[in-house]
């Protein structure tokens, strides 16, 4: 009766549980094993400065249209020199990680999946393991740690950028007085909105490598397969990503305050 | 020594191994034969822990690798060589970097050391000068001799080959089966040869083990596996196709 939503469930528990083993087996050999510092260096540069442009445009025009539309609410209302404090806060804790990490997810968790993917179908993850190689070891710890590296940073960027972008929208382009403005995004901006949003922009790292290795690894035989597990590394990684955003809000704001 | 006891090993319905049973002793060299499609490439698989059977066992050294988690095979792995079928070569990386990769790794060995091994073995499988070359500029047959090179540069103490010379030149075919001998005997080494070519079949194998309908279907010297009265040993080593099959 059951049978389909029953099959379903199976499967997603399976998964979660293999992830949860893989991260696991990750975590073991990153703190007991000597890690490779020039695949580290060579992911960083991957993830990091290869995200550039895509992390900067996001933040500058995430900064921009929220600045705007806030200013156009508040407007209403005449508190509009409190338009940059709410682009601060909202872009420090909630869309400067989520946005950065659905980028990220898009760009470098498909690139990991899909080289993973074609290592795996092409019998190279066979070959390193019979190299003595463990491929959790060789692929996957350094795609780990440097997602977990890169993210907060490419995230602290982006809030600096959104909200640069914002108060320059605000005073050229919507006439409003920079001291008023500056000041009360200082006084409404806590650091607590900082720490919570650099933590979360760590979990999605985590939560972006591992699924997208997790794909690559388990990819289903030939081209079809590959592109399969490039798809649902991306679509898995971002809903993960929005759904654990909202516990980590209610979790973190518990924690912090 | 290699031991097999009783593997069973299916995809879904498909029984591709069922039963297989084999002993193979420390500096023997045998050639595994058998039909396209017939299991060959998952036995050596499972010889060196890649796949894990459904049932039975390995035995490498006396020692049963069967439900080993993947660190305590790595250590098992490391008395292995082995050459696939499709080579396998890690293609982000140069022919130099493929076959000094677990020396690399290792650690062991100084960068000139690990320089003039690998110019060593590519020597020896007919292929010197590709260092800088990336696998995709590389021919079919190419590929698959800096296969060889990548497993046979670490010296191990038994060598698993899938097809070494299927899409090669009879003439460096000739030469690779030179090498297989020459490896086994010099380093005393332990082969495993899987092949179609008869031709390397009687030169290389001082035994023949056949895999016949996922099980070992007979075994015995190079001479009397191609002077079998068997139909189907017979068939098979002189590349008859049973009549019964043209009518499907
Ligand atoms: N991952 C897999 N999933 C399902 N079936 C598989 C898988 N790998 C192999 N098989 C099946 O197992 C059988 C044996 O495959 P194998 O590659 O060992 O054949 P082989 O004897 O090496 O053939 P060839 O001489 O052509 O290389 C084939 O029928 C194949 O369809
Ligand atoms: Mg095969």
């Amino acid at each position: 009766m059951n049978a389909l939503p029953k099959r379903w469930l199976n499967d997603a528990l399976e998964n979660l549980g293999r992830i949860a083993l893989l991260l696991n087996e990750a975590l073991r050999s990153l703190f007991t094993r000597k890690l490779n510092w020039r695949d580290l260096i060579y992911q960083l540069h991957f993830i990091g400065v290869k995200s550039q442009s895509v992390v900067l445009i996001t933040g500058a025009f995430t900064g921009m249209v929220l600045c705007a539309q806030t200013y156009f609410q508040f407007h209403k209302v005449k508190m509009d020199t409190a338009t940059l404090a709410v682009v601060s806060v909202s872009m420090c804790s909630e869309l400067g990680p989520v946005l950065t990490a659905l980028m990220v997810a898009g760009r470098v968790g498909a690139a990991m999946a899909a080289e993973l993917g074609t290592m795996r179908v092409t019998e190279q993850i066979d070959a390193l393991r019979t190299l003595a190689t463990h491929p959790v070891d060789y692929l996957v710890v350094p795609r780990l740690a440097a997602t977990v590296i890169a993210l907060p940073l490419l995230t602290s960027e982006a809030i600096v950028i959104g909200i640069g972008a914002g108060y320059v929208v605000a005073v050229y382009l919507l006439g409003i007085d920079p001291p008023y403005l500056w000041s009360n995004m200082i006084k409404y901006s806590d650091a607590v909105d900082v720490v919570m949003g650099i933590t979360k922009a760590v979990i999605f790292g985590g939560i972006v490598a591992i699924i997208s290795c997790y794909k690559g690894m388990n990819c289903r035989e030939g081209a079809e397969g590959v592109g399969r597990a490039t798809t649902e590394a991306v679509v898995i990684s971002s809903i993960s990503i929005l759904i654990s955003n909202f516990f980590l809000t209610l979790f973190l704001t518990r924690l912090l305050t | 020594m290699i031991e097999a006891r009783d593997l069973k090993k299916s995809f879904g319905a498909h029984q591709v191994l069922d039963g297989v049973t084999f002993r193979i002793e420390s500096g023997e060299s045998v050639v595994i034969i058998g039909r396209s499609g017939g299991g060959k490439s998952i036995l050596l698989k499972h010889v060196i822990g890649l796949l894990m059977p459904d049932s039975g066992q390995v035995l490498v050294d006396g020692e049963n690798i069967v439900g080993m988690n993947e660190r305590q095979l790595l250590q098992v792995r490391r008395k292995f060589g082995m050459l696939f079928q499709s080579a396998a070569l890690f293609d982000s990386m140069t022919v130099a970097e493929n076959v000094s990769f677990l020396l690399r790794r290792e650690g062991k060995l100084t960068a000139s050391e690990i320089a003039r091994r690998i110019d060593e073995t590519l020597e020896m499988v007919d292929l010197p000068g590709t260092q800088q070359k990336k696998p995709a500029e590389l021919s079919g047959g190419m590929r698959k001799r800096v296969g060889l090179a990548r497993a046979i540069i670490y010296q191990p103490q038994i060598l698993l080959y899938d097809e070494p010379t299927t899409g090669l030149d009879p003439i460096v075919s000739d030469s690779i089966d030179q090498l297989i001998l020459r490896v086994c005997e010099c380093l005393k080494v332990t082969s495993v040869v899987v092949t179609h070519d008869m031709r390397s079949t009687r030169r290389v194998g001082q035994r023949i083990l056949m895999l016949h309908d996922g099980k070992i279907y007979t075994t015995g010297a190079p001479d009397e596996i191609f002077q079998s009265r068997d139909p189907i040993v017979h068939r098979f080593v002189n590349g008859i196709s049973d009549p019964k099959e043209h009518n499907l």
